[in-house]
């Protein structure tokens, strides 16, 4: 067997009409038609989907797990940033 | 036994058998992805064998259902061509064997959806979704692997040399067609072998194949004369059924 391994994808499916596509895993294949074949196979199998993106994983720009500190903990001391300072009227539901 | 019972055996048998025939691939895909999409499409089959042999046992009114029908028979009562008992060779042999039947099922069933019979009209609109995809599937790598490496193309190219001779019988015909297609319940099949070379004939060119100069056709499943390979098949599907009749699980 090659050891020569097809590129990797990562896979983002629709759930229904109007919601967004969220990542569900990653696959190889040798193309982006094959990565779409199999993410059908290996991801929609039980109705999960309507709809398939594939993206070359080579492809995402990640932030770096080393920046974490600079990138996300600012955000953790400013609460004003949530709108929590509100008084939700009486009768408002699902909030 | 009435021509409609005996053409629905056909077509349900030869889901039935190569759906065995792809079962064997399970966890022995050449790549995971690939398992599993042999897998679906195993799975695909077998569910059709389900709904045709269900319905044949219905026309046949004697309370045999679809897992009497596929488990008790005896092998000259199967009518599936000899195409789908092929062994299942390399991944090229498999995927070719595939096409080769994918490309005749589906004008196929377009083909009966228009049937008189509601039963088998509604059977082939299901089907034919599955079917499709199967095609997609099995052309595709038709072509990767025909247009692809010295050693991917030299294989799918033997694959087609050995199966080709067992092709002509998907459009075998008798007096149960003549009389199926006297009542509207079928089409004249060489519509469906029209549709069917046109498919073969444009996927082998983009994969660079050539179809054999040798013609002789190999034939017999459709009346119950199969290869060796069929009592190895039947062995295997009918195990259970014979070492513990009646068990369900």
């Amino acid at each position: 067997m090659s050891k020569k391994e097809w590129p990797l994808w990562e896979i983002f499916i629709r759930s229904k009409a109007g919601l967004s596509h969220k990542h569900v895993g990653s696959l190889r294949a040798a193309d982006a038609e094959m990565a779409v074949e199999n993410a059908r196979d290996v991801y929609t199998r039980r109705s999960e989907g309507i709809s398939i993106w594939a993206v070359e994983s080579k492809d995402v720009y990640a932030s770096d797990p080393t920046e974490a500190d600079s990138l996300f903990e600012p955000s953790d001391s400013k609460v004003y940033r949530h709108p929590t300072f509100y008084d939700v009227p009486d009768g408002i539901s699902h909030m | 036994m009435s021509a409609l019972f005996e053409y629905i055996i056909r077509l349900g048998d030869d889901s039935l058998i190569l759906g065995h025939r792809m079962s064997e691939w399970c966890g022995h895909g050449p790549i995971l992805e690939e398992d599993i999409a042999m897998t679906n499409i195993a799975l695909d089959l077998v569910g059709q064998a389900t709904s045709l042999l269900n319905y044949a046992g219905q026309v046949e009114g004697n309370g045999r259902d679809g897992d009497k029908l596929a488990f008790l028979r005896y092998d000259r009562e199967y009518k599936n061509t000899l195409l789908v008992e092929q062994p299942n060779g390399d991944f090229g042999t498999t995927i070719m064997r595939q096409f080769l039947f994918d490309a005749y099922r589906k004008p196929l069933f377009e083909k009966l959806q228009n049937s008189s019979d509601k039963q088998l009209s509604a059977i082939a609109e299901k089907s034919l979704k599955e079917t499709k995809y199967h095609l997609k599937h099995s052309s595709e790598w038709v072509i990767r692997l025909g247009d692809g490496t010295e050693e991917s193309h030299q294989r799918i190219q033997e694959a087609l040399n050995t199966l080709w001779r067992y092709s002509s019988e998907l459009f075998y015909t008798d007096e149960v067609d003549a009389t199926l297609l006297s009542q509207g319940i079928i089409t004249d099949i060489a519509e469906i072998r029209a549709e069917w070379e046109v498919t073969v004939k444009n996927v082998f060119e983009e994969a660079t194949l050539q179809i054999p100069s040798n013609n002789w056709k190999q034939e017999g499943g459709r009346k119950g004369m199969h290869s060796e390979n069929m009592g190895y098949i039947l062995a295997e599907l009918q195990y259970m059924q014979r070492a513990y009749p009646n068990m369900e699980w």
